[in-house]
């Protein structure tokens, strides 16, 4: 395993590799079949480089634990916007998830819907592409429009562009209060409904998910709202009297528990250690009943307003074709190295796009070291 | 400002490339004549014209497939146009060059309020986005000032942004599909409705990328419920650095207006002058708007004005009603047209940490006495945005030249304090041949690599972006 420690390093070890490298942060998302090659860590690149409260803005490198990014912050009342999941209960890992490792894989939690995904609030980036060119796009500023959009690019893209040294956020306010709507007892139809008119309401919804069989295996509908207390308060009611036709609405308001209901969520920990494939499915929010109806699965999990879909199938199934005609894409997040082998784990995407990905992959890999396959 | 000089060869065969294109839309779409033709040789900075070999207004996407399929074929360079508005030149033509408006394209193809989105050909404007949609409520988020008049085919390209994008994000962050046409009229689908790509980013990537990598002709944005309301304060201090620091006190006590607007002293006497809009004659006004219901904003608004008292206010008035509310508004929105009515004016929009604001103010100050020229600022200040706007004589011979001078040293002051040259209107031509201050050859190649797969020939938009010197290998291939 190499260890580089700064940017220089990182930029060394990847000019100088003679095959495929692995890259890992904190190697607490592994996604696909594990990859060959020669193991990369950027755990030593770690440090808050800057945290300016008064612009809303943190700059830290890509090894930095999450947890570290996330105290900083805390400690100036500040968080950041898109309450990215931590996939260690889910996927059995161990280890410390790196802020770099959030970027890799884009992770966003269940605020995505209000604040948007870790790509929105991703402001700069610093990364050593494949021929070990350290390259730099965006900043510190969070109005940025000079030259292409590198930072969006490399969300999302599994280190197999470059492997990240450096990442900058914009970050917002931590709210002093939080509210949960709760309506027990509604089908996934209805439930979608309640969520969406909640999230078509004036009343800034940040959370509104869906679990078919809860804790007591009875369904849960929740919307969840966040601010000052007045405002939250004020907010609750309202919703409650729009949401009056979907039944009994309880209120929950109490910090501490309103954060496990939505850490659950969040993290997925229903299918914690359950047997079977996951599978995560994107669509557009009010097509979410239908596919989960499409797929068959042993469980499910909607986020997102009902737009994302979290769904435990039986081992080695391909649950894509069932879900052809509806738009949108699935990731098999967690399978075993056979079916990882069998289906593709990313969504294969339409013929041209396929060929721009695969050119762009080449442009800023064109050895292909960077953790060859992974994506496609 | 340089441009490629035109490939002799195109310019030849005119005739017949008016003719193919002629093949594939109706008459009226093909605009060759030297006149006519006229209407498309510049956008909104005006001192850099040049009409193009011709201009079509294709109608649909499969008419824009077939212009740039003709286009590939001959080997002719298109240059895309939204509105026209670019401040940064990015819509200029060559004489060389097809420009191909998406004027035509404006059609609402789907409204969808239980998925917060709206589907729009690209041509439609910023504001009738929203116009279509805000009878039941709802908003389209990003306001360019231009937003009358610009286009969302152009917004995407130059991924605009707007007063209110403290809150709200940018173009990027509210876009969630496009239906793009590529170089060889290829068809391609990037997103839809649901919220994230399967794969690589391609969407963040299309946008922001100044029409060099594809003509967008079909576009799905997010649109959001309106607020109940929505009132601003206006504070007037006597000191940009307590201006400055008051706009952080705010931020960091947790408030997130949505919108904090910053004046200094040449802008307010300019559009005092102007609009009457009552404002204090100080060095430095604030405008700060929240959201919500009545309760709501009477809670931040306490908040806000507390901090700002905190810092010795010159004036702090609180709009009480509706009318008092479009009058704090209307000295800022009027601004533009106030500097216009003294002067031609050159408007800059580079970006600084926050935190640099009272450095930066000082600065410009200076360079404005060195250069002879005045300058008046107003701009976004919760999220660094500038607009400095020097003033010039486009008849006085070398006035143009000193205030692009003063321009550029103002962008590399921006980039010096941590900034970027450009928040919101793109690079284009204008800011094109200063990209070396921001970004080293290898952050650039690698820019530059990604166009190479989406349009191998370099034929859309291709003196765009980039310093001449780092394309010329591929334009002239």
């Amino acid at each position: 395993m190499m260890n580089p420690t700064t940017e220089a390093e990182l930029a060394e070890a990847i000019a100088a590799a003679d095959g495929p490298l692995r890259v890992i942060g904190g190697g607490t998302r592994p996604i696909g079949y594990p990859a060959g090659g020669q193991g990369l860590s950027v755990a030593g690149l770690s440090g808050v480089e800057l945290y300016e409260p008064g612009a809303l803005t943190i700059v830290a490198k890509a090894g930095t634990p999450l947890a570290e990014v996330e105290a900083t912050l805390a400690a100036g009342g500040q968080r950041l916007p898109f309450e990215p999941m931590d996939h260690r209960a889910l996927l059995g890992t161990q280890g410390e998830p790196t802020i770099g490792g959030v970027v890799a894989a884009n992770v966003s939690g269940p605020r995505r819907i209000q604040a948007g995904a870790c790509r929105d609030s991703l402001i700069g980036v610093r990364f050593v592409d494949g021929r070990g060119n350290a390259i730099k796009s965006g900043g510190r500023v969070m109005k940025n429009v000079t030259g292409y959009d590198l930072v969006k690019f490399l969300a999302g893209s599994y280190g197999t562009l470059g492997v990240l040294s450096q990442v900058s956020f914009k970050v917002l306010p931590r709210p002093d209060a939080i509210a949960v709507l709760r309506i027990e007892g509604l089908n996934d139809v209805d439930a979608v409904r309640a969520l969406a008119m909640g999230l078509t309401s004036p009343f800034e919804v940040s959370g509104a998910a869906h679990v078919p069989a809860g804790i007591d295996g009875a369904p849960l509908t929740m919307i969840r709202i966040e601010g000052f207390e007045a405002s939250v308060s004020y907010r609750a009611d309202e919703l409650e009297k729009l949401l009056a036709e979907f039944g009994e609405i309880t209120v929950e308001l109490d910090p501490e528990r309103a954060a496990t209901d939505w850490r659950r969520v969040r993290d997925v920990e229903v299918f914690a250690g359950a047997a079977g494939d996951v599978w995560r499915i994107s669509v557009k929010p009010s097509d979410g009943p239908r596919a989960v109806a499409a797929i068959g699965a042993r469980g499910v999990l909607y986020d997102w307003g009902g737009g994302l879909i979290w769904a435990l199938v039986d081992e080695g199934r391909d649950i894509r074709p069932a879900l052809s005609g509806i738009p949108g894409h699935a990731t098999l997040v967690r399978a075993d190295e056979k079916t990882c082998a069998a289906i593709p784990v990313f969504h294969p995407e339409a013929g041209p796009l396929a060929a721009i990905s695969a050119g762009l992959r080449r442009q800023f890999d064109p050895r292909g070291i960077l953790n060859p396959g992974l994506m496609g | 400002m340089e441009m490629p000089s035109p490939n002799p060869s195109v310019l030849a065969k005119k005739a017949r490339i008016v003719e193919r294109l002629s093949g594939v839309l109706p008459p009226d779409a093909v605009i060759h004549d030297a006149t006519e033709t006229r209407v498309y040789e510049c956008d909104a900075l005006t001192a850099y014209k040049c009409p193009p070999l011709c201009a079509v207004l294709p109608a649909s996407t499969e008419e824009v497939a077939a212009v740039l399929k003709i286009c590939h074929e001959e080997g002719v360079p298109v240059v895309p146009r939204g509105a026209g508005t670019s401040l940064a030149g990015g819509a200029l033509p060559t004489a060389d060059c097809v420009v191909v408006g998406v004027a035509r394209l404006n059609e609402v193809l789907e409204t969808d309020y239980e998925n917060r989105l709206i589907r729009v050909q690209s041509g439609r404007t910023n504001l009738s986005v929203t116009g279509a949609v805000e009878a039941d409520g709802f908003f389209y988020a990003p306001d360019p000032s231009s937003q009358l008049a610009c286009a969302i085919a152009g917004n995407i390209g130059m991924n605009s942004g707007g007063a209110h994008c403290l809150k709200y994000g940018v173009t990027t962050n509210n876009l969630l599909g496009v239906t793009m046409v590529l170089m060889d009229g290829s068809v391609v689908e990037i997103g839809g409705g649901h919220l994230d790509a399967p794969g690589l980013d391609l969407l963040g990537l299309v946008c922001g990328s100044e029409g060099q990598l594809g003509i967008v002709t079909e576009a799905t944005l997010r649109i959001l419920r309106k607020p109940e309301g929505a009132r601003p304060v206006l504070i007037g201090y006597d000191s940009n650095e307590v201006a400055g620091q008051c706009v952080s006190d705010i931020i960091k006590a947790g408030v997130l207006p949505v919108a904090i607007e910053f004046m200094d002293r040449p802008c307010i006497r300019a559009t005092e002058a102007f609009a009457h809009a009552g404002y204090p004659d100080c060095e430095a006004l604030l405008i700060v708007e929240v959201e919500g219901s009545d309760d709501e904003i009477d809670a931040q608004l306490g908040v806000i004005t507390q901090i700002a008292r905190k810092h010795d206010p010159v004036e702090l008035r609180e709009a009480q009603d509706a009318d008092q509310a479009a009058r704090i508004w209307l000295g800022r929105k009027s601004a533009f047209g106030a500097m216009g009515q003294i002067n031609d004016y050159m408007c800059l929009d580079g970006t600084i940490p926050v935190s640099s604001l009272p450095h930066v103010l000082r600065r410009i100050g200076e360079m404005s006495k060195d250069y002879g020229l005045d300058v008046g600022n107003v701009f976004h200040a919760g999220d660094g945005n500038m607009h400095p706007l020097i003033l010039f004589d486009a008849n006085k011979p070398g006035d143009l030249e000193r205030c692009e001078a003063f321009g550029a040293d103002i962008l590399k002051l921006c980039v010096e304090v941590g900034g970027c040259l450009t928040g919101e209107h793109g690079v284009g031509i204008e800011k094109r041949d200063l990209m070396g201050t921001q970004f080293d050859p290898v952050d650039l190649d690698a820019q530059i690599r990604i166009k190479d797969v989406f349009d191998p020939k370099w034929l859309l938009n291709p003196a765009k972006v980039f310093p001449l010197a780092a394309t010329e290998s591929r334009r002239a291939a």
